[in-house]
Parts: C-alpha cells; sequence; structure tokens
C-alpha cells in the first residue's frame, strides 16, 4: 500500500509537468522487483456460447508482477478470456487457477474494470465507491478518497457519473477496480473511446501499478500505447493464444 | 452474519437512494393503481354488500400488477452499465443482494398500498365489519409473498429478451395460492364473516417455504450467465 501511494504521487508529479510520454524518461518508473513465478494458470479452457466456441482450448501461464496486453481482432476470444479470469464466465472445460485457486474463490485479489462503467450513473463517484467498498468490507471513506485521488479525480465532486465525461468515467471505473488493492488486475478495453491525451493518463496510471507490484492484463485495440510499458504482448486469434512476444512487433500492430 | 446484515444495509440504503432521485418505480405503480382503482369502480358502481365481496380481490390484483412494475425496475438498473458484474465478482454473499432488492420491493409495495387503501375504501364505500386488525397481518404477508417470489423471478428473467412478459409468466402461476389467501382473508375480514385465521397461516407457510427455496437458489441465478 506505501509503495501505491508513493507511486500515485510520483505518477501526480509527471502529470503535473505536463510530460505525458509513457514511452519517453519522464515516465520510466525503476524496474521492479517481481516474482516470476505464474500467478495465473489455464489450462485446455473452452469456453462455448451455444455452439460457437469463444475459447478454444487456452493454455497458458502467466507471470506475477508483469504487464500483459491482449491482443486480437474482434471476436478472437480476447474480452471471454478476460471475463472468465475474473470468474464471470464459467469454462465450458478446462480450468484456471488464480494463486492456487479457483476465480470466485480468489475474488479478493482480482480487481475487474469492464468495457460498460460498472458503476451507478445517478450517484457520486464517491457514493458508488463507498457502497462497493462496502462489498469488499472496507469501511470508511479514507480509502475511497484515496483511490479517487490516485486516479486524479476529486472525491468532491458531487456530480453524478451519468454526467461524467467519458475519460473520467474510465478513470473512476478504474477507481472502483482498485479500491480492494487486489493484486491482479483485468482491464477490459481502458483506452476506448477516451482521447489520446487521457489514455496516456491511464498508461501512466497503469505503469504505476505495475511498478507497485500488480500484475496487469489489458485488453486493448490501441496497442501502440503500452509499448515500452508492457512486459508481454498476447496474442489471440480465434479463441486461442497464438503467440507472445515481448515487443510489439510492426507487423501484427498493424493489424491492430 | 455482519458482513451479510451490512452488506445488506448497503445495498437497501442504496436502492432507496437511486428510487428516491429517480421515482421510476413509486411514480408508475401509484399512477397504474390508481387508474385500476378509479375505472373499476366507475365500472362496476357496486353497492356495500356487493363491494366487501369483490373489494379483496381487486385490490390485491391491483398491488400485484402494480408490484410488477417495481419488480422489473428494481433489475434493470442494476443492468445499466453491467453494473451487476461488479456485485458479481466481489465476495459479497448473494443472499445479501436478494434480501436487500426483496425488503426494498416490500417497502415500495407497503407504501403504495399505504396510500392505495383508504382510497379504495373511499371509492367503494367500505366499512370492516370484522376483526379490523386481521388486515395488518394480511398485508404483511401478502405483500412479502408478491415481492419475495416477484423478486426472484424478476433476477431469474433479467437475461431473458422479453423480461416484461416472461415476469408475470412466471410469477403469477405460482402467487395463486398466496392471492387466493389474501383475496379470501381480506373478504372474509371486510364482510365480518368469521375468521381469516386459516388463510393467514396458509400465507405464513407460503412464505416460510418460498423464502427458503428463494434464498437456497439465488446463488445459482446470480452466477449464471
Amino acid at each position: 500500500m506505501t509503495d501505491l501511494v508513493i507511486v500515485t504521487n510520483e505518477m501526480q508529479r509527471i502529470l503535473r509537468s505536463g510530460k505525458l510520454r509513457p514511452d519517453s524518461e519522464c515516465c520510466n518508473f525503476p524496474t521492479p522487483v517481481t516474482d516470476a513465478a505464474p500467478i495465473i494458470t489455464v489450462s485446455n479452457l473452452i469456453k462455448q456460447f451455444g455452439r460457437f466456441a469463444a475459447l478454444r482450448g487456452v493454455t497458458a501461464e502467466f507471470d506475477a508482477g508483469k504487464f500483459h496486453v491482449i491482443l486480437g481482432d474482434n471476436g478472437a476470444g480476447k474480452t471471454t478470456l478476460l471475463r472468465a479470469l475474473a470468474g464471470l464466465a464459467h469454462p465450458t472445460r478446462g480450468t484456471i487457477s488464480i494463486l492456487g485457486k479457483n476465480p470466485q474463490d480468489a475474488c479478493r485479489e482480482v480487481g475487474y474494470m469492464a468495457h460498460p462503467s460498472l458503476l451507478y450513473d445517478e450517484m457520486s463517484g464517491l457514493e458508488n465507491l463507498r457502497y462497493f467498498a462496502r462489498l469488499y468490507d472496507i469501511a470508511g471513506d479514507g480509502r475511497c478518497e484515496q483511490v479517487i485521488r490516485s486516479v486524479r479525480l476529486d472525491p468532491e465532486l458531487a456530480r453524478p457519473v451519468g454526467q461524467y465525461s467519458q475519460g473520467m468515467r474510465q478513470r473512476m471505473s478504474l477507481a472502483r477496480a482498485i479500491l480492494h488493492d487486489p493484486t491482479i488486475l483485468l482491464l477490459d478495453e481502458p483506452f476506448s473511446n477516451v482521447d489520446v491525451h487521457s489514455a496516456r493518463e491511464m498508461v501512466v496510471l497503469l505503469k504505476g501499478m505495475r511498478y507497485a507490484g500488480k500484475t496487469i492484463f489489458v485488453v486493448t485495440h490501441q496497442a501502440s500505447l503500452l509499448e515500452g510499458v508492457a512486459d508481454e504482448f498476447v496474442w489471440m486469434r480465434d479463441g486461442q493464444i497464438v503467440d507472445r512476444t515481448s515487443t510489439l512487433t510492426p507487423d501484427r500492430a498493424g493489424t491492430q | 452474519m455482519s458482513s451479510l446484515r451490512s452488506i445488506t444495509l448497503a445495498t437497501l440504503t442504496k436502492d432507496i437512494r437511486l428510487e428516491w432521485r429517480s421515482r421510476d418505480a413509486i411514480n408508475s405503480m401509484l399512477f397504474f393503481s390508481l387508474l385500476v382503482v378509479v375505472i373499476f369502480s366507475f365500472s362496476f358502481d357496486p353497492n356495500a354488500e356487493e363491494s366487501r365481496e369483490i373489494a379483496g380481490g381487486l385490490i390485491w390484483v391491483a398491488f400485484l400488477f402494480a408490484a410488477v412494475v417495481a419488480l422489473n425496475q428494481t433489475w434493470a438498473r442494476e443492468l445499466r452499465n453491467q453494473v451487476l458484474d461488479a456485485y458479481r465478482v466481489s465476495p459479497a454473499p448473494a443472499n445479501a443482494l436478494f434480501v436487500a432488492k426483496a425488503l426494498g420491493n416490500f417497502i415500495l409495495v407497503s407504501l403504495l398500498e399505504a396510500v392505495m387503501a383508504p382510497l379504495f375504501m373511499i371509492f367503494y364505500n367500505l366499512r370492516v365489519l370484522g376483526p379490523s386488525w386481521q388486515l395488518i397481518p394480511v398485508a404483511i404477508l401478502g405483500t412479502w409473498a408478491l415481492v419475495v417470489n416477484g423478486t426472484f423471478f424478476a433476477a431469474m428473467s433479467l437475461r431473458t429478451r422479453s423480461r416484461e412478459i416472461m415476469l408475470p409468466l412466471l410469477l403469477f402461476p405460482i402467487s395463486i395460492p398466496a392471492v387466493q389467501s389474501m383475496v379470501e382473508a381480506t373478504r372474509i375480514i371486510l364482510a365480518g364473516d368469521g375468521s381469516a385465521r386459516f388463510w393467514i397461516v396458509l400465507l405464513l407457510t407460503y412464505d416460510v417455504v418460498f423464502t427458503t427455496a428463494c434464498l437456497a437458489l439465488f446463488g445459482t441465478i446470480l452466477q449464471a450467465e
């Protein structure tokens, strides 16, 4: 937790300076010490919706403390894989192990940010987080205010979330996902419908979280934003992982 | 247990706050039941004795239809922005959500009854001839019977394409024993036609059985895709 606060302060200093280039030196945090043991093991995962197989035998191990970017065309199975890891999509066949547990039992270790905001439009950001904090037995407003500030929003903002801009809504959604200080973050298209400036702000935030030791999975079509930030690019096609690379290879990036 | 209680309370408070801000359900329910009461009173124009015979049926049918409006609304707001997924990925117990939703609906329908019952008495020129205190357990147990099953079946039909139609199709047949008990008990109390004790006990049994069944099965419904 202390690490996260230090990183948040550092991020805020960088953001205030106006240098929002995640690939530049200004945003290079010291290399985090990571535990390279697999934190997630997926074995022969098959997910069918009726006769359509969204995942067709995915087998993979993902290391702890790494930043994984999941890429692929529409319908490749990226979101389904993320939902399966979050425990929202039950495998038709195969197993998922998160820290040695099934996804439902590991829910305290996982923060999930979906494409929709997962927030009540009629309530303010703080009211939303206050409610979700109760679901994780987090008492008081301290933690809620802290995470709202960590995503560079104002906890005093009384406006309902429905009146937020898309960028603010995405950041509040990220705040909800990190509220219970999870070890693993699953983020589905966090940069969609946000302007370049807001997207870069989010990349800096994520980079800070990765430095704080979080294992991060991001599903995105804007992979270039994460070049130089991510540890691994996981390429999916037709419900399978077809490649895993440490850099964003130009020929593949062009297809995104 | 304390976690279950605190999450139930937090969810109930949140639902009441959302309803207070939007007033989606309560306005529709009030308007609908008011229409039923006014239209029926002009259509039938019964004398006092006939009123006592049919009032039980009319009032409970009006509340049943009005409750369906609230039941659909209560889950619809969980579908916007897929907020229900945020609950599903949390360690919060499924039953806390169910109990909070059922209590929220109970409060809404009870409010509706508190406003509509006096109006009903005026429009139909009713006077209670039996022990009027028995109307209280009938109202409490009857309302709970409607909302507990309604909350459950509304959650069940949440992901179906035509959930507004699906909910009455599932709810009404299973509510027949409860509705019959409410109607008979109310008729007996209004007409002073003996004791409604048998129907009240039947309602209580119905409530215990279906509340237990709903609590046992709600976890499966919540986690269904």
